[in-house]
């Protein structure tokens, strides 16, 4: 694989890395500004339920129901840590694992579904699961879950890889860098499945499925893979913001969520990997920042939104490859 | 029992027209109108601005309701998806633009109403009671009249009006119709205008009797997306035979099911899913819509 990176792509990333692990902490630390940190855990962790739904745009299918797999994640990591006394660690995988797992039951048929009618079955699935969670005994209704416990420490063959939260000094920084890791693993994962023989299959769904079924691509079994992979990623990314909040209610994640999942997709291209991470940042920092305007910050961030996509259709990152975009056409 | 079916045919009712104006939308102009929940609350919040703060009759207050979401659709159509049809190199980026409108309607009717709810005095007072097994409120009955009889005329109009027809031209064919010489511009305003004007009219016929706040778009444009798919999208006789069946299906789980609380709309989503799985394109959609 290394000779696939060229120098300029790996001093990129050098620099995304170094920016959010150390040139990060080292600004909030000297401007003393600690509720960014709070801000930025949450990107993270919105970008990563954003690239699952990346993810499934690129077999061409609009997921709007990533919302009801984060829902299902935060459950499940929370259930397993308050009332089976699992550690963290292992209830984070599996609230994926799990969600994954809901996604291929659900997957099954509705994924033969397309276009607007897949959309909209899956704007329902976010409304089906707020419901479930209010109905099931096991999520404890509208009270929901709360006084989540902070994750324990983890140790492997007795050397201590991760401390109790609980003892650390400064939880924000220890969740703002978990949070971190994660998005950074799950890109990476997303970039090495994009540039796989797995990728080139998405690609010829995206963009004609009979005729990838025609010359042997097994559509089906590739659809159910996507979607599972998008709503583990999901599952990851709402079980870490339940353990970060402390709490999980039916409300955590609504349909408002999984619309804001696809507008983050949207606003940052679909056509680039690391698009979703840019949108979430601008429209959950943009959000943030408008604060200022007080009652008309709603007002301001929905025109903004609408004068973005008026201007840049095919989204953000659309900007900087313009030139080999227009060369290829 | 009558007290069921009378229930269901007066929510019904209601429905249909919500996704008569959402499903014509989207046979126009492929775009699925996420603010239409909005729409419907703009037109709640206009027939209570004349109707209960300025005194004017109830009629009047109606027609403000529907001119002014025409007004509106006609120049959220012009302004903003004609643009970004035209611009676009995905057909996905009318959504995104469609949440974003519903965003900034939301923002609109914060600032121009309030966030309070509001209710109007009661059109006609009195109860119809048959027996005590089927027991109707007048005004009620007379919502679901004019209900009614908003859904016949429309379809008259889509049927028999030169407009109507060229409408269905172009839900049929874009590019058929404008070879046949349809001003395909002038028609899709004129289709979003008379969507929005649809989902303006059940608004102002709601809030006499159930009100109207700002956190009722969202749930309404959901409701929509649920009879639309029953229906099939893009169908005007799907769309009313899907706002019928939801309608049906609430009015009995409630009656039934009523200790239960919200485990009703959890039936209906999961019957929806099991039945979409067997049909994906509704009781009367065209294949891939």
């Amino acid at each position: 694989m290394k000779n696939y990176f060229t120098l300029k792509q790996l001093v990129g990333v050098a620099c995304f890395l170094f920016g959010i692990f150390v040139a990060v902490p080292l600004v909030i630390n000297a401007t003393g500004r600690w509720d960014f940190y709070y801000t930025l855990t949450s990107v993270a962790l919105l970008a990563i339920a954003s690239a699952g739904v990346w993810l499934t745009f690129y077999i061409g299918r609009i997921n709007i129901g990533q919302g009801a797999f984060a829902l299902i994640g935060a459950y499940v990591s929370a259930i397993l840590v308050t009332k089976f006394g699992v550690s963290f660690w292992l209830a984070l995988p599996l609230a994926g694992v799990f969600a994954a797992v809901v996604s291929i039951l659900i997957g099954l048929p509705i994924l033969r579904l397309r276009g607007v009618y897949f959309a909209m079955i899956t704007l329902v699935l976010t409304q089906v699961v707020t419901l479930t969670a209010l109905a099931l005994p096991i999520t404890n209704g509208a009270k929901g879950i709360s006084s989540i416990p902070l994750p324990q420490s983890l140790s492997l063959f007795g050397i201590t890889i991760i401390p109790d939260f609980s003892t650390m000094a400064n939880t924000k920084l220890a969740f703002y860098l978990t949070a971190c890791i994660v998005m950074v693993l799950c890109f990476a994962a997303m970039y090495r499945i994009v540039n796989s023989r797995l990728g080139h299959l998405c690609r010829s769904l995206q963009q004609n499925e009979e005729l990838a079924a025609s010359i042997g691509v097994n559509t089906a079994y590739l659809r159910i893979v996507v979607f599972a992979i998008s709503s583990f990623l999901g599952g990851i990314g709402g079980a870490l913001f339940g353990s970060i909040a402390q709490s999980v209610y039916p409300t955590s994640f609504q349909v408002a969520d999984s619309i804001n999942f696809m507008l983050n997709c949207f606003l940052g291209g679909l056509g680039y990997v690391f698009g979703p991470m840019l949108g979430t940042l601008v429209l959950y920092f943009g959000w943030d920042l408008l604060f200022e305007f007080g009652k008309y910050q709603m007002l301001v961030y929905s025109s903004l939104l609408i004068i973005l996509i008026l201007f840049l259709p095919n989204g953000l990152l659309s900007i900087r490859f313009k030139n080999s975009k227009d060369a290829r056409k | 029992m009558e007290q069921m079916i009378a229930n269901g045919l007066y929510l019904g009712a209601q429905y249909a027209m919500i996704a008569l104006g959402l499903t014509l939308i989207f046979a126009l102009m492929n775009v699925l109108n996420f603010a239409h929940g909005q729409m419907y609350v703009i037109g709640g919040f206009v027939t209570y601005t004349f109707y209960g703060q300025l005194g004017l009759p109830f009629i009047v207050a109606l027609l403000a309701s529907c001119v002014t979401l025409a007004v509106l659709g006609a120049l959220i159509e012009h302004f903003l998806f004609r643009p970004i049809i035209k611009r676009s190199s995905r057909e996905e980026s009318t959504m995104l633009l469609a949440a974003g409108v519903a965003f900034l309607l939301d923002a609109i009717i914060l600032l121009v109403f309030g966030e309070k709810q509001r209710g109007v005095p009661k059109i006609i007072n009195g109860v119809l009671n048959y027996d005590f097994r089927l027991i109707m409120p007048y005004d009620r009955i007379l919502i679901f009249v004019l209900a009614i009889l908003s859904i016949v005329t429309f379809i008259s109009f889509m049927q028999f009006s030169k407009t109507g027809r060229a409408l269905r031209a172009l839900a049929q064919d874009r590019v058929a119709a404008q070879l046949m010489g349809v001003n395909v511009d002038r028609y899709s305003m004129i289709g979003f205008a008379l969507g929005a004007m649809l989902a303006g009219l059940v608004g102002g016929l709601l809030v006499t009797i159930t009100g109207i706040n700002l956190g009722m778009g969202g749930p309404t444009s959901i409701k929509a997306f649920m009879m639309v798919m029953i229906g099939g999208a893009g169908v005007i006789s799907g769309a009313i035979a899907g706002g019928f069946i939801l309608g049906m299906m609430e009015a009995v789980g409630l009656a039934l099911l009523f200790e239960y609380g919200d485990i009703t709309y959890l039936l209906i989503f999961i019957s929806l899913m099991i039945f979409l799985a067997i049909r994906p394109q509704g009781l009367m959609g065209k294949p891939w819509g």
